[in-house]
């Protein structure tokens, strides 16, 4: 039992900038909630509203909504954190959930009750307004945008002012379907070429002047089916990221595919127009932005450096210097910065779930610990205190432990991805989100967090073939299914392997399928191969890689060596001698696929 | 309608500045329900002890009215009872104090850490206290027993209300129950929201002054003691406690609700 709603937040931590709230959409919220009960509001119209205000349905259930909290470019401020463990104990579950795309998810809310936390929300500043729906989604931004040693430039201002500009803008209030914007910092934390626009921040010599400006990628997404996206040119000057990112959406407005609702992202736009054609399209599109905007339409950027002070703590600051665990936590949760004698440290959740009492917590570590008084939410259902001073390292691992936050792991393959699956959306077929749970506690049980070869790998996991989960762009990824085997049927995955989301970004390839109950099983005995025929400084990633593209010259030339080897793993006892078999996990009765209507993906 | 004249002017809860002048006039009998060991390392000054668990051990009205006797108190005495559980224990105690027919009880509006972290006076020593006699004249209309539940299903207006937190009331609950969790409650350094507050939450839910109400918790009515409380300061006439809450309606082999077909436990970090 926790007292967080009665405690005071820390006087002197850092405040917000921005307010992205507007209460009187918390008052507007609980109005046409009640006139949708009282049959007021047909099924359809609410369901648009609520989902343009944040609020998603619930698997089975109308009496429930799953609340996503927007935090642009993933930053987050010590008052928001307490604010939303409040939240959570009140309205949810008393845990609540990081997101792949920098939200924080509140479930199980009953819906006469979602007022109450915009409300709460908006004491911080915050919003899940267009957290959902047919609209300009989170707009992100690497959480190492700013410190990453490889970047070019900061692209956090961008982003900001990229949501500030799209936020309750009519022009993206009824779009063909969800459009997403991904800001990132260099090559190799990626994630550009799989969303709808992707940006690299860059700098060009013109004219002997170094410009500012972005590599934008257009037209990527994962999903039922997902596509590469491609560079518009070589060089998009600032002053030209508006106009671009108006022009494009003006084209998916005008062209997206309103009626196909499996096919209406933008990616199938340019799919079926050709590249080519799309991209001349969008520069005509600019040229008209440019020349029929006014001077008025400008991006709102804020080039105001965060303070960065290294905070003075009231809190004890004795205990062991070196504390168990520490050298492991150190290597497999932080990152050296560019700004010497800094490092960001990323905090290891299971598949992106958090107490109450940590959130709160976290609040004041961010305040006592980072030198910039706010977090920064990263890509991997994961967060990160930046501006770590390196002596204070070994404190803010110990006050991580004391509150449980301290697991190792978070920057490796032992920090699988899981989407909500049959824990909450209507659409799963497996309990992916307890999966991604099972294999990371076996993992760091394991202690495969500190195997090097292993670190750059990734495992993604959705409960369906939507692709929340992201297993497209995983290493080995997978999504849920059924099996059978007669009348009898068990939790299934198919597995992907070689996908990747950095420079060289590729979807993964269909392997096989695993059940369930072997999913852990399977992934060992692919580490097991690859200890066999690696070569000297190979990472799984890479021999991954070599093998779907047909490049390598071990016994294992192919995906479909591998899969004869894994094919074994996939026979379905009988039930009388593995009854565990035929249940998914965090479920003791036996497996059956059951789905409502989807919200969350095509 | 004797209660009801006198229910308007007293107060759920007592500010702390109230109960300080209060206690300055000698007006007041404070109750003090945490545990002996806490009491005794310092207290709110004149409070008497009543941990919860000795007035639970027998909580038949001839007991506790021995107990309240003994305390001190009789049918005119002042009373503001406190803990640091957010209210929910003493809620229980009030409660308890109400249904065996007193009615001058409130609860203090805050917790004792609170009162603590404001550097407000404090004492060790137990006060000398002379007992009194209070008369026994129950007030069966604010409690709820099984029984009570189960003819009140085939009711219209009757609204139950599971105090627990959400995960437990999904995974199990009495049919026809709402879930209003004793979390949302409080509100920043209150154990309770402000009436105003209090009163959009609730009829955000539907939750008026037209239906009876029931509440109930996990095992002993603490946490529904303290929803007891919140629905009376929203100004909701018509409430009552099931004091003995899920754990007897469990053990009874009532019949029980789930949300079906969803793993929602997995999404909790505990
Ligand atoms: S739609 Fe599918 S992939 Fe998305 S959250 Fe639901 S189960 Fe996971």
């Amino acid at each position: 039992m926790t007292v967080s709603d009665l405690k005071q937040p820390h006087s002197d931590s850092v405040r917000p900038t921005i307010n992205w709230a507007r209460v009187e959409e918390a008052v507007d919220f609980a109005k046409t909630v009640k006139l949708y009960r009282q049959g007021k509001y047909d099924d359809d119209s609410f369901r648009r509203y609520r989902l343009q205000h944040g609020a998603y349905g619930t698997r089975m259930t109308s009496d429930y909504a799953m609340v996503r909290i927007k935090l642009p470019a993933g930053e987050i401020y010590p008052q928001q954190l307490e604010k939303i463990a409040q939240l959570s104990e009140q309205f949810s579950i008393g845990s609540a959930h990081f997101s792949t795309r920098e939200n924080i998810q509140l479930h199980w809310v009953v819906l006469e009750d979602v007022s109450e936390i915009f409300r709460g929300l908006a004491e911080v500043g915050l919003t899940s307004r267009e957290a959902c729906g047919n609209s300009v989604r989170n707009v992100m931004c690497s959480p190492l945008s700013g410190v990453c040693p490889g970047e070019e430039f900061d692209a956090t201002p961008y982003a900001l002012a990229t949501a500030k500009f799209f936020l309750r803008n009519p022009m993206a209030q009824s779009l063909p379907r969800k459009f997403k914007f991904n800001f990132t910092c260099c090559e190799k934390h990626g994630m550009v070429r799989m969303v709808d626009v992707g940006l690299i921040p860059q700098i060009k010599e013109i004219d002997g002047t170094a410009q500012k400006g972005f590599k934008i990628f257009l037209g990527g997404g994962l999903g039922n089916r997902s596509f590469v996206g491609h560079q518009l040119e070589e060089f998009t000057p600032e002053e030209d990221l508006i106009y671009t990112s108006i022009a494009v959406l003006r084209i998916f407005d005008r062209l997206g595919d309103r009626k196909n609702l499996a096919r209406n992202r933008m990616r199938y736009l340019v799919n079926d127009m050709g590249w080519d054609a799309f991209q001349n399209l969008v520069f005509k599109e600019r040229a008209l932005v440019r020349a029929t905007q006014s001077v008025v339409t400008q991006l709102d950027v804020d080039f105001t450096p965060s303070e960065i002070k290294r905070p003075i703590r009231v809190t004890d600051e004795s205990g062991n210097p070196n504390p168990d665990g520490y050298a492991r936590w150190l290597k497999t949760n932080t990152e050296k910065q560019k700004q010497p004698g800094y490092r960001s440290a990323f905090i290891t959740l299971e598949a992106g779930d958090i107490t109450a009492n940590q959130l709160s917590a976290l609040g004041e570590i961010v305040s006592d610990y980072s030198s910039e008084g706010k977090a920064r939410v990263g890509f991997n259902q994961n967060i990160a205190l930046r501006y770590v001073s390196e002596d204070d390292l070994p404190r803010l691992y110990s006050r991580l432990l004391e509150v449980g936050l301290a697991k190792s792991g978070s920057l490796t393959m032992t920090a699988p991805i899981g989407c909500s699956g049959t824990t909450s959306c209507n659409l799963a077929l497996t309990n992916s989100h307890r999966l991604a749970k099972e294999i990371q506690r076996k993992f760091l049980e394991l202690r495969l967090d500190e195997d090097d070869d292993l670190r750059d790998s990734t495992i993604k996991i959705s409960g369906c073939p939507n692709s929340c989960g992201q297993h497209g762009i995983a290493t080995i990824g997978f999504f849920g299914g059924g099996g059978r085997v007669g009348k009898e049927m068990y939790p299934n995955y198919q597995m992907l392997l070689g996908g990747r989301s950095d420079g060289e970004t590729m979807l993964g390839l269909t392997c096989t399928r695993i059940p369930a109950k072997r999913v852990i099983p399977a992934i060992l005995k692919i580490i097991e191969l690859f200890k066999k025929y690696k070569k000297p400084n190979d990472t799984l990633k890479e021999w991954i890689h070599r093998i779907v593209n047909e490049k390598e010259d071990s016994e294992i030339k192919s995906i479909l060596d591998l899969r004869k080897i894994m094919d074994q793993l996939a026979v379905p006892p009988t039930k009388e001698d593995d009854p565990d078999f035929y249940s998914d996990y965090g479920s003791d009765t036996s497996y059956h696929t059951k789905t409502g209507k989807g919200e969350c993906a095509a | 309608m004797r209660s009801l004249s006198q229910e308007k002017t007293i107060k759920t809860t007592t500010d702390i500045d109230s109960l300080r002048s209060e206690i300055r006039d000698k007006s007041v009998r404070v109750i003090d329900v945490r545990r002996e060991e806490d009491y005794k390392q310092n207290h709110i000054p004149t409070a008497v002890n009543l941990p919860l668990a000795n007035l639970l051990s027998d909580d038949s009205p001839e007991r506790v009215l021995k107990i309240f006797n003994s305390l001190g108190i009789d049918d005119e005495t002042r009373v503001v009872v406190y803990d640091d559980t957010f209210g929910a224990l003493a809620s229980r105690v009030a409660w308890t104090l109400e249904y065996i027919g007193h009615s001058d009880v409130s609860l203090l509006e805050t917790t004792y850490s609170r009162w603590k972290s404001l550097g407000l006076e404090s004492e060790t020593i137990s006060p000398e206290i002379q007992s009194k006699q209070h008369s026994l004249r129950l007030k069966p209309e604010i409690l709820a027993t099984s029984d009570y539940l189960e003819q009140s299903k085939e009711k219209k207006d009757v609204l139950l209300i599971d105090n627990r937190e959400r995960l437990n009331y999904l995974e199990q609950h009495i049919p026809g129950a709402i879930s209003l969790p004793y979390r949302t409650l409080a509100k920043n350094d209150k154990i309770l929201r402000p009436k105003e507050d209090m009163k959009r939450l609730l009829d955000n839910r539907g939750i008026s002054g037209d239906s009876e109400i029931i509440t109930y918790c996990g095992s002993v009515g603490t946490l529904s003691g303290l929803a007891y409380y919140a629905l009376k300061s929203a100004g909701l006439p018509n409430v009552k406690l099931y004091v003995r809450s899920f754990k007897e309606w469990k053990n009874l082999k009532k019949p029980l609700e789930k949300q079906e077909d969803a793993n929602y436990w997995d999404l909790s970090a505990e």
